[in-house]
């Protein structure tokens, strides 16, 4: 475990549209590129929901967008964060009387970080990261927590037969 | 003949940040056929008129995209104008002209950006968006926003520009300019990116004409269709003329934003130099009553808000036609031909802005 502890700081990142206007998603790309810089710390946008850590979503909830998100999550290992990224992912904001926005993220996926803003502002989006890492650390504790005690629990098992 | 597989693309893609969806139809790696369906992003914002105020509307219109937010606002709020037969101050007509030129910088440096990160240049990509930052910081420091403005309102202009920042602009344009020549060379004449992108997606001046292009993707085929030409705000005292492209292909059309920031650095330059003084805005008094086609160009080609008041505060409809939809039928012409591994390229060429498109 060690030689990871590393990498902790540095998850890879899965950005998604669900129905935002655009202005928070270029601010998410804003964060990669000379100025904020967050590739310099190993933090990766990546396209694969596989190889990622850490969900950003933007914009709210729709009817065609609801399985994809879904979908997206599914696929995402654990452990896992999302951080719902504007006041539309929070809450569906300007749009959410819309006729097609069902509201906030929340409403098909767990949301563990929200990051406020119309649009979002870098240096609250890379919070919004920060804060996600210790989220994120605390599910890989827990979930080695339950590893370890099923292990134990297995030993004990062997020894007494 | 060999054997047809449907490859999906999107709507979650790595190369685009934004969700479209094609089922293209390849023979072995050439796509024969692109069947676009769009809808992840629609939110209704036609309707959305209906419970709010006219006056209101002005900062929906502006999220209908959050790249080109300024425009959306401006075309919104120059159609009430027209309706409701509002004379907007001089100076608040300059300052939306270098408001808008400033966000069609911004969106062209996005755009450039990622084009070179779609065809796998990256440090070409870093560096369009480290010159994008400055116009970011511009537009913060005369708006507050970032990329979400304000500024725009029914009557003219909800903030000034005052002439030391003016100054600090206009001596700021010219080593922007000189960077931005380098970083334009790099598109225009750099040969890995000539390779990349010449006889690729090529659509005839006929063909775009035929399908409804606009903005750039009409330009890059040699159809010399620019709004700026009408008039609208400063634009009929600054004089301006198209940038016209004829091969029709990525390289044209990439030619034909570089070449348009260039153009909009130059209107910049000029609306700081000839700043009318004056006031910034007029009250508006009553409710829109009758219709009007307003038209804007946006960075991605013409955009047109339609509206119908019927005397009270909330209007009647709005319909709203951006330039993305006008160009997915010549982007479903384009890219039979193309192999699977240039579709990326291909579909960025047409500066695809689905926020806008599905409202």
């Amino acid at each position: 475990m060690s030689t990871m502890a590393f990498l902790k700081r540095s998850p890879w990142i899965l950005h998604y549209d669900a129905s935002s206007c655009n202005g928070c998603d270029i601010e998410v790309l804003a964060c990669l590129t000379p100025l904020y810089d967050v590739e310099r710390f190993g933090i990766i946008n990546t396209g694969n929901p596989k190889h990622a850590d850490i969900l950003m979503i933007t914009g709210g909830i729709n009817e065609l967008n609801r399985a994809v998100v879904r979908n997206l999550y599914e696929q995402m290992p654990e452990p896992k964060v999302v951080v719902a990224i504007g006041i539309c992912a929070a809450t569906g904001g300007i749009f959410r009387e819309c006729y097609n926005i069902a509201g906030g993220v929340d409403k098909v996926i767990p949301v563990d970080v929200y990051v406020p803003g119309c649009a979002a502002r870098p240096e609250m989006i890379i919070d919004g990261v920060v804060a996600a890492l210790s989220i994120l650390e605390e599910k890989r504790a827990k979930m080695t927590g339950a590893a370890q005690i099923k292990d134990d629990a297995r030993h004990a098992a062997g020894e007494s037969t | 003949m060999p054997e047809r597989i449907v490859v999906p693309f999107g709507p979650q893609h790595p190369v685009l940040p934004e969700p479209i969806h094609l089922d293209l139809v390849l023979e072995d790696e050439t796509v024969v056929e692109a069947i676009p369906s769009i809808g992840y992003i629609h939110r209704g914002l036609e309707r959305l008129i209906e419970k709010r105020e006219f006056t209101e509307y002005v900062y929906v219109a502006e999220r209908i995209c959050g790249i080109c937010s300024f425009m959306h606002a401006l075309c919104y709020s120059q159609g009430i104008e027209e309706i409701m037969k509002i004379e907007v101050p001089d100076r608040a007509r300059y300052l939306r002209t270098i408001w808008s030129e400033c966000s069609r910088l911004h969106s062209h440096l996005l755009w450039l950006g990622l084009f070179a990160d779609g065809m796998g240049f990256e440090n070409l990509f870093m560096r369009s968006w480290q010159l994008r930052e400055s116009v970011l910081d511009v537009l913060e420091d005369t708006t507050g926003g970032r990329v979400i403005q304000g500024t725009c309102k029914i009557g003219g202009v909800r903030r000034d520009i005052g002439a030391e920042k003016l100054a600090e602009m206009h001596r700021a344009l010219d080593p922007f300019e000189e960077q931005c020549r380098n970083l334009g060379d790099v598109f225009l004449n750099d040969e890995t990116v000539k390779y990349r992108l010449q006889d690729l997606g090529v659509i005839s001046k006929d063909e775009a004409y035929a399908l409804g292009a606009a903005g750039p993707t009409a330009r890059g085929s040699g159809v010399a269709i620019d709004h700026r030409e009408t008039g609208y705000a400063a634009y009929g005292d600054l004089g301006f003329k198209p940038v016209v492209e004829t091969a029709g292909d990525c390289y044209a059309r990439c030619a034909v934003r570089v070449k348009e920031v260039y153009a909009s650095i130059d209107l910049i330059r000029r609306a700081i130099s000839e700043m009318p003084e004056g006031p910034l805005d007029v009250k508006v008094k009553g409710a829109p009553d009758g219709e009007y086609f307003s038209r804007v160009e946006q960075p991605r080609g013409e955009v047109v808000h339609y509206l119908r008041g019927n005397g009270t505060k909330h209007l009647a409809r709005a319909r709203i036609r951006t330039s993305t939809l006008a160009n997915i039928p010549p982007l479903v012409k384009m890219l039979p031909g193309a192999q699977l591994a240039d579709v990326p390229v291909v579909v960025l060429s047409i500066d695809p802005c689905i926020s806008c498109t599905e409202r």
